[in-house]
């Protein structure tokens, strides 16, 4: 009521006079105290369930705590720098950073390709492509267990459809045990090196997981591309890689880093996809997974908070990097 | 110059990428069909499948329509007491986990993105930049507080306690989304209905929530689907108690287990995904638009 009072019609003569401006003060006031009324419950639970327990978590990760005497501690225990101290010294942590990383970087990129090679493929429109365009996010939607379960099904050496015909027509010697062999011998052209089969693994299915991400956010971009640049480009000769090099690529590329980011940000602290592939063996323990374990596993509430804590610490430091040397490069091109 | 190198027969460059550039597009649309249908049309075959068969041939990609066997699905839903796995009640738990959670966090959102989207108040900027930080938080950190906070309150294994943490998460991105829309609807519709004597709560009830509708509905949609798809807070607070599992925490459980076999299992994946299908089907169009609603800016 009090807002409605004071409203001018838009376009109003603009010989307001001093009382109609002073409604105006009041409604700036009433809408300023409506705004912080109607945004509070977001920001109530925001701070209490979100921004209180980061702060949190500082404070757990320099005490020692552990699940087995929580009931009895208070909000401020001793202090000691000990779980730093372990989350540093231990070989496991670092390992499991290496494939944290390894991980995030091949998964982003190999999601982000993917999803680039759909939306061109998809570009032109055809009979059912609305339908097939549909199908593509269904690996996005679909809840992680069931994927993932019937992944591990697939993958299975023993009755998995992968291994059965890998080894009738792909010539494989032996089913290979993909989520659960740390690393076999790969020969090419007489060359033989390991490979990490299960890391690889879980990045395939992350790849497979997150193209459509990539592929809905391409996609809309590649339609705001106006169609008569392209055109112009063909009527002076372009080919079809010549147009997407310098036509299509330079439209896309911001939309490239913002889905980089994106994607590198959950993919780093994704935990899952690789807990419900391999438990976090075979090589593929990420930090998150670790963290996971220290809590539950150990109850070692300080040690995981220390790890979490570093985690985001190294991930603000990534992305910090990453917006200060490639960001203001994208803007000029 | 390109133009005198050009042979008259037609196979320029331009001609030899179009040709090459066609058929790639044609087998990489392919590609991806078998990609992603693949592993569903394997979880339906094998749920249908008995466990005798798959074993004895695995390899087999079609299903003969006399070795269609629906024993999996009834298996998947008897309740324990009857030999079967359970999984109607996971799927109570899910259902009520996941439209409680739709329906406080639109209560909690719909005001707030109004506010966002509308009103000028002190602190709103600072008040987005917050939000978007929370969309893009890593759920693990907050999994060490989270798990402490609600096992000293008692609050671990209800749940009412997942509902909250899994509101307290979603708000952020719902506010995020529905902003997005309410900033497309005309302001002089809510001054109309401001100079007819309406209050702000009246305008947001009776002009902008009927307008922004197929949004709302669109982002309920999105909230239930990552609601019952949630899988880190269900196993860290609800392991213990068998009976609120989640069909995520369920399937996830009883994957574990090897006398259950996997045919049972694929059943169950499939009872799971089948209300996202539905879902996603009914939303597909809105929610695409929603989620790359800002992507045109670049």
């Amino acid at each position: 009521m009090t807002a409605g009072a004071g409203v001018q019609p838009p376009g109003a003569p603009p010989a307001a006079s001093a009382r109609d401006r002073g409604s105006g003060r009041t409604l700036a006031r009433a809408d300023a105290r409506a705004g912080l009324a109607l945004i509070s419950p977001t920001l109530v639970i925001v701070l209490v369930m979100v921004v209180l327990p980061i702060l949190w978590t500082v404070l757990l990760a320099f005490q020692r705590l552990r699940l087995l005497n929580l009931r009895s501690a208070g909000l401020f225990g001793e202090f000691t720098l000990n779980n730093f101290d372990n989350v540093f010294s231990a070989s496991s942590f670092w390992s499991a950073l290496a494939t944290t990383l390894a991980y995030s970087v091949l998964g982003t990129a190999s999601a982000i390709g993917l999803g680039l090679l759909a939306a061109l493929a998809l570009r032109r429109p055809f009979r059912g492509r609305g339908l097939i365009r549909a199908l593509m996010l269904l690996p996005y939607v679909a809840p992680i267990v069931a994927v993932t379960f019937a992944w591990t099904t697939m993958l299975n050496p023993q009755f998995g459809v992968t291994n059965h015909w890998g080894t009738r027509l792909l010539g494989w010697d032996e089913p290979i045990a993909f989520l659960s062999q740390r690393s076999s011998e790969v020969s090419i052209l007489g060359w033989t090196f390991g490979v990490p089969t299960a890391l690889l693994t879980v990045i395939a299915f992350e790849a497979w997981r997150s193209f459509p991400f990539a592929f809905l956010f391409l996609t809309a971009r590649l339609q705001a591309v106006p169609a008569t640049l392209e055109e112009a480009a063909r009527v002076d000769g372009a080919t079809i890689t010549q147009r997407f090099r310098h036509i299509l690529l330079p439209q896309l590329l911001p939309t490239v880093a913002v889905l980089a980011v994106l994607r590198f940000i959950w993919t780093f602290n994704s935990f899952d996809d690789i807990y419900l592939l391999t438990g976090g063996g075979a090589g593929t323990e990420v930090v998150a997974v670790s963290v996971f374990n220290a809590l539950t596993a150990r109850g070692d509430i300080g040690g995981a908070a220390a790890q979490a804590l570093v985690l985001a610490a190294i991930l603000a430091v990534l992305i910090g990097l990453y917006l200060w040397r490639l960001a203001p490069r994208e803007e000029q091109s | 110059m390109a133009t005198a190198t050009v042979p008259d027969r037609g196979w320029s460059r331009d001609t030899v990428e179009t040709r090459v550039f066609g058929v790639l597009r044609v087998l990489m649309i392919l590609f991806l069909l078998v990609i992603t249908v693949f592993p569903f049309y394997y979880m339906v075959l094998l749920s249908l499948r008995p466990l005798d068969r798959v074993l004895q041939d695995p390899g087999a990609l079609v299903l003969p329509p006399s070795e269609v066997n629906l024993d999996s699905y009834a298996s998947v839903v008897a309740p324990p007491s009857a030999g079967g796995q359970g999984f109607l009640s996971f799927m109570a738990n899910s259902a009520i986990v996941a439209l409680g959670t739709v329906a406080v966090t639109l209560l909690i959102a719909l005001p707030g993105a109004y506010a966002v989207s509308r009103l000028q108040f002190f602190g709103r900027r600072q008040i987005s930049v917050l939000f978007l930080a929370v969309y893009l938080f890593p759920s693990i950190l907050l999994a060490v507080p989270l798990f402490v906070f609600f096992t000293q309150i008692g609050l671990r294994g209800s749940l009412v306690g997942l509902l909250i943490v899994y509101v307290s998460q979603i708000v952020a991105v719902s506010i995020y989304m529905l902003r997005n829309y309410f900033d497309t609807v005309p302001v002089s519709l809510e001054e109309a209905a401001a100079i007819d004597g309406c209050s702000r709560l009246g305008i947001l009830w009776r002009v902008s929530l009927p307008l922004a509708m197929p949004a709302i509905m669109a982002n309920a949609l999105f909230i239930f689907m990552i609601a019952w798809n949630e899988f880190l807070f269900a196993l860290l607070f609800l392991i213990e108690e068998r009976d609120r599992w989640t069909v995520s925490l369920g399937l996830s459980q009883l994957a574990g287990s090897i006398e259950i076999p996997t045919t049972v299992l694929m059943a169950g994946s499939v009872i799971i995904t089948i209300p996202i299908i539905v879902v996603f089907f009914a939303s597909e169009r809105l929610l695409t638009e929603g989620l790359t609603a800002g992507a045109e800016k670049g």
